[in-house]
């Protein structure tokens, strides 16, 4: 295959970028997304010239650090995957592919297609845990038994990978998604009931202060979300929340 | 109330709730406005009651246009908010692979709407306040018929009707169980909720585009 | 030579450990205020070390190259973690996993250690639970388990195929909860370049802050390395594209010895590669053996013909498959241990029954587990005489909520559907079992320094079980080296803040950015990753699945050879005052092709097979893997003298007390 590939190139956070437009040439249709991308790198190191920085790591969709908006969709036109499980047999020879970083107010660009997502550092401090200390004196596993139904539920939304597919894609850049996946997956067992309420009020206080955008419940993200988390858990979180501000 | 309605999770749950409260209003108004289909009498009598009823005058019709500025105010508010929140745009934003074309334009098929309702209330609440309480013009029951086929006589108005209310439609299409979803509402009846919303969104304005068409060849 | 001093505590072994904490040396609430903490790492090991150490009252610092704790490598562990609950009552104990470990491991693991991480197995599933984890349940609502290779009981807590990300999560987020409060400072995208030791005691580190490329200067009262394995030294393998052997590597030059660096898994259930652009390889979790079977076609004119894509093996009638697991192994079957089971599959390639166009991979087929589940459901549901398509269907559907992530996963990257066709996999590199050499207490042959998960080399011998991994991460973060680090803490109560302006830490500094100035001013003709992939290739060839004398021996000189062309030929972009990704990768390269060398010379010197490290040599009669217990039962701990081929060994002599010395036998 041969692309033509249309990268968003910007020196630092303060720079302005622009995109600029690359060839690569004899891709192979099994290669990975990332892969044609390590190949066009290879290419500019050789050129003497800046390789282009992207955010990868596990390069098996777990880690959540690629974050690519390809062809105006996060992680790419598949469905279900992150960007380092897109393969390239999804494109057809002599396509031209446009690359961007995730866009959003709450994630400023670091350099190239690389923005920085610690807004949902924050979130997750502000409450994305349970207050229990390592003991060895925990109550034992069995000791509270959790319907299998709420434990699948709650699962469900634990699967979250923190990526931020959802804010990249919401046309609003909202993170009800992510902030809602972990607040279902507490919401959801007996042991995170007992700070449900100010985990609630908390996360979206902070989420609110990052600067993300309001849920219009357009669903973007649950259809780009590579991990399928449900809009069922906004509407959860939604729900927690009222309650949580009746009951403060 | 101000500082809850400063989290966004509250400023959805108020639109939501004056998005359910002007979906039911909806429903009513059709229902008034139907009779005058098949039967002139019955939507005088209507029309007088809902003119006149003290409840409904003062204290129905305020809270109706506080539930319309608000919603609109709102629907600003969040909007302008919902842009900011992306400094820099995306070259190439695919936004029709993910959602639909109804939940990304509420903000437009909004102020098509408000365009048309102050061109409503132009013809039909201004000329009624100035009428009941500016001239005090003695009641007349059966004026209100003719008023409405009066109005519907020139094209121009019609075909405006019409295209409004196709636009509202679309609004609802996402609207309606969009407001079931910001209240926290989505559960094992939402595709329940979701094909009750585009019956509604259906129906309710052809109701509205029967009702001006049928005025405009039968007068 | 000098003898090690493990410092395993005397006693019966069941009392070791509570015996030990009962007489250990603590720091009083209030001086742990005084007292800063290192933690290199946010995996389950230094991510639960870090929050447990903060929520005692330490001061923590914490690092990770990552932008986030979260996005360890350790979140894409699969299968599940082993605890000796016996919640199914089949058997199980604190012995019996205790034993499971030692001898899958091959017996060259310290038992003190292994008991211990036994004992404290049960806690961690406790304290996970409490947490929020939300591992796979019964309907009854208590917890399920499922069996993993090299066991016979089933002991293996899971959530999906996901749980290595749902007990990352766990500790992420009780780290969350300390960093609110203040008590962990967080430093992300931070990669530690080097150790600073002031009088001989591990005092702090030198990072570079992968943003904006400045060099800074951590000091604590002990440093805790908990930066993963050298799996990366292959190039390829299952793990993350960052994962580096650079801390390790580093504390190791300052003087922490490296234990067994040749004891590396190779994991039999991997993806096989596909081309020469291959950046990783992908596992498919070791819980598909629990329903999947292995096999090879019977004759080799059948293999011939799936390799030229000819034949599907949907076509292969059963009687010409070669379950050869099953075949040889008739007690575990398709559940031996991985090791085993690699060499198994490495043995069918090799004799040319391999199953794709290179000829590197073996089916893993599912179509016997769904027509069983089927049948299963089908009576469950009350379905009588049900279709074939009717069982395939039911079957389809258990499989999928067993594995559901694992097929998608597979069939993105294959593009195979493999509910209907079986998968192909192939061995790869996946986990070091070697590592840096630390004492009963965690505790390198650096004061001060303590090393903790797969960076250490404790626990889990010449081979690493199923499911242990997460097992040992979290034992030794939320459960031992918490305890342990308070023996040696407490005699710095009135040390107070270690400055960072002394000589030390200047030297440490210059050093550091010397080395980025050399890269990035060498203007060389390769890339680093050219460098990468040929070291991969010599280890991979010479120093893999299966090594002998002539081929180490080639490999060692091969891989000087790639470091002293890397030293003068190397290209590195950018500058250092910005995020540069390939001056990342240089020092990260730089240290593998010192490593690699290391790690051939151990093979080299360990003239047994074990677990891991097979010498094609010392082999008994039907082909397995000939361990000598007279000569090698020790850890071998390299010191480093200046370059790698002059490392000298240290031995540290393993002693079987509860644990008769066996053959290991899964047939």
């Amino acid at each position: 295959m041969n692309l033509t590939l249309k990268i968003w190139r910007q020196k630092d956070s303060k720079s302005k970028g622009q995109m600029v437009e690359y060839k690569v040439t004899d891709i192979s249709e099994h290669m990975s997304f990332l892969e044609m991308m390590d190949v066009l790198n290879e290419q500019l190191v050789s050129k003497n010239e800046e390789p282009i920085a992207f955010d990868h790591d596990c390069r098996e969709g777990i880690c959540g650090m690629c974050s690519l908006h390809i062809n105006g969709e996060a992680h790419g036109p598949d469905r279900g995957i992150t960007t380092c499980q897109l393969h390239m047999r999804m494109f057809k020879d002599g396509e031209t592919i446009t690359i961007e970083p995730w866009r959003a107010k709450a994630f400023p660009v670091i350099k190239d297609l690389v923005v920085d997502r610690s807004a949902f550092e924050r979130i997750q401090q502000a409450g994305g845990y349970i207050s229990v200390n390592t003991s060895g004196n925990t109550q034992d596993a069995n000791a509270i038994p959790i319907p299998k139904h709420d434990a699948d539920l709650s699962m469900d939304a634990a699967t979250c990978i923190g990526c931020g597919a959802c804010v990249a894609s919401c046309k609003n850049s909202s993170a009800m998604l992510f902030v809602s996946a972990k607040v279902s997956q507490f919401a959801l067992l007996p042991q995170g009931r007992v700070e449900a309420t100010e985990r609630v009020l908390n996360m979206v206080r902070q989420m609110d202060e990052e600067g993300f955008g309001n849920c219009t419940n357009t669903g973007a993200c649950e259809v780009e979300c590579p991990k399928g988390i449900s809009l069922e858990n906004i509407a959860r979180m939604n729900r927690e929340y009222l309650a949580a501000s009746l009951k403060r | 109330m101000s500082g809850f309605l400063s989290s966004s999770i509250a400023r959805k749950f108020a639109m939501a709730l004056s998005a359910l409260f002007l979906i039911f209003f909806l429903i009513i108004h059709l229902a008034v406005n139907i009779t005058s289909v098949f039967s002139e009498d019955l939507f005088n009598q209507l029309s007088h009651f809902m003119g006149t009823n003290p409840m409904v005058q003062f204290a129905l019709q305020p809270v109706l246009l506080v539930g319309v500025i608000f919603h609109f105010v709102m629907g600003f508010v969040l909007e302008i908010r919902n842009k900011s929140a992306r400094d820099v745009k995306y070259v190439n934003y695919k936004g029709s692979a993910n959602s639909s074309w109804m939940s990304r334009n509420m903000i437009y098929s909004g102020l098509a709407i408000l365009a048309f309702l102050l061109i409503h209330f132009i013809d039909f609440w201004a000329p009624e306040m100035n009428y009941k309480y500016i001239e005090a013009l003695p009641e007349n029951p059966t004026r209100y018929y003719h008023e409405l086929q009066e109005k519907f006589m020139p094209l121009w108005r019609v075909v405006l009707y019409v295209i409004a209310f196709v636009l509202l439609g679309l609004h609802l299409l996402h609207g309606f169980q969009s407001a079931f979803q910001s209240i926290g509402f989505n559960n094992k009846y939402t595709s329940f909720v979701k094909a009750l919303g585009k019956w509604y969104s259906i129906l309710i304005p052809a109701g509205f585009i029967f009702i001006a068409l049928f005025h405009y060849f039968n007068h | 030579m000098t003898t090690l001093n493990s410092k395993v505590p005397k006693g019966p072994i069941k009392d070791k450990w509570t015996t030990y904490k009962d007489h250990i040396n603590l720091v009083n609430p209030a001086n742990k205020r005084n007292i800063d903490v290192i933690v290199v790492g946010t995996g389950l090991a230094g991510g639960s070390a870090a929050a447990t150490l903060a929520e005692l009252g330490y001061n923590v610092k914490a690092f990770c190259y990552q932008d986030s704790p979260r996005r360890a490598h350790s979140i894409a562990a699969q299968g599940g973690i082993n605890a000796s609950k016996n919640y199914q009552g089949d058997g199980d104990s604190d012995y019996r996993l205790f034993y499971d470990t030692i001898k899958g491991g091959d017996y060259r693991s310290r038992e003190a250690n292994v008991y211990r991480l036994a004992e404290v197995s049960g806690n961690i599933i406790d304290q996970c639970v409490a947490q929020g984890v939300p591992f796979a349940r019964e309907y009854g609502g208590l917890l399920d388990n499922r069996s993993f290779g090299g066991v016979l009981v089933s002991r293996t807590f899971y959530a999906k195929g996901q749980t290595g990300q749902q007990l990352l999560l766990g500790c992420y987020s009780a780290m969350n909860r300390q960093i609110a409060r203040g008590k962990i400072e967080m430093y992300n995208r931070h990669e530690m370049l080097d150790l600073v030791k002031i009088d001989g005691k591990a005092r702090g580190i030198i990072t570079r802050n992968l943003i904006t490329g400045e060099i800074e200067r951590h000091s604590a009262h002990a440093v805790v390395i908990a930066s993963g394995g050298y799996g990366n030294v292959y190039y390829l393998s299952t793990n993350a594209m960052g994962s580096n052997a650079t801390a390790a590597w580093k504390i190791h030059k300052k003087g922490a010895f490296f234990a067994n660096p040749c004891m590396t898994q190779i994991h039999p259930t991997c993806i096989p590669r596909s081309g020469d652009y291959q950046s990783k390889l992908t596992l498919m979790s070791e819980s598909l053996r629990n329903d999947g079977r292995i096999w090879v076609p019977k004759n080799i004119e059948d293999a011939k013909a799936i390799q030229q894509g000819k034949l599907k093996p949907t076509e292969i009638p059963e009687e010409n498959r070669d379950y050869y697991l099953e075949r040889r192994y008739p007690a575990y079957g398709n559940l031996v241990p991985r090791d085993v089971a690699s060499r198994a599959a490495k043995e069918r390639c090799d004799a040319g029954y391999g199953v794709n166009a290179t000829g590197e991979a073996v089916y893993l087929d599912f179509s016997s587990a769904i027509e069983r589940y089927g049948k299963m459901e089908a009576k469950i549901h009350g379905i009588h005489n049900p279709s074939k398509e009717k069982i395939t269907e039911l079957g389809e559907g258990i499989i999928r909520a067993k594995y559901g992530n694992l097929f998608q996963m597979y069939e993105k990257i294959v593009a195979e559907n493999p509910y209907k066709t079986p998968m192909m996999i192939y061995p790869a590199t996946h986990y070091t079992m070697g590592g840096i050499w630390v004492d009963y207490n965690l505790m390198t042959t650096v004061p001060g320094l303590y090393c903790i998960g797969e960076a250490n080399f404790s626990d889990h011998g010449a081979n690493r079980l199923g499911a242990s991994a997460l097992m040992q991460g979290l034992a030794d973060g939320y459960f031992v080296l918490p305890y342990t680090i308070g023996d040696y803490l407490a005699d710095d109560i009135r040390t107070g803040k270690i400055p960072t302006d002394l000589p030390e830490f200047e030297e440490a500094e210059k050093d550091v950015k010397e080395r980025i100035n050399f890269f990035l001013n060498n203007n060389g003709t390769h890339s680093v990753d050219y460098f990468h992939k040929k070291l991969g290739v010599v280890m991979w060839n010479k120093v893999g699945m299966a090594r002998n004398e002539k081929n180490l021996k080639e490999a060692i000189k091969e891989i000087q050879e790639i470091r002293e062309d890397f030293w003068k030929n190397v290209k590195v972009t950018g500058k250092n005052e910005e995020f540069n990704q390939e001056l990342e990768k240089a020092g990260r390269v730089a240290d593998f092709l010192e490593l690699g060398e290391l790690f051939a010379k151990d093979a080299l010197e360990r003239k047994e097979s074990c677990g891991g490290h097979f010498r094609e040599e010392y082999v008994t009669e039907d082909g397995e893997a000939l361990r000598d217990d007279e000569n090698f039962a020790y850890v071998a701990a390299w010191e480093y003298t200046g370059k790698p081929s002059e490392a000298k060994l240290h031995k540290e002599q393993l002693e079987f007390k509860d644990i008769e010395l066996k053959t290991r036998s899964y047939k």
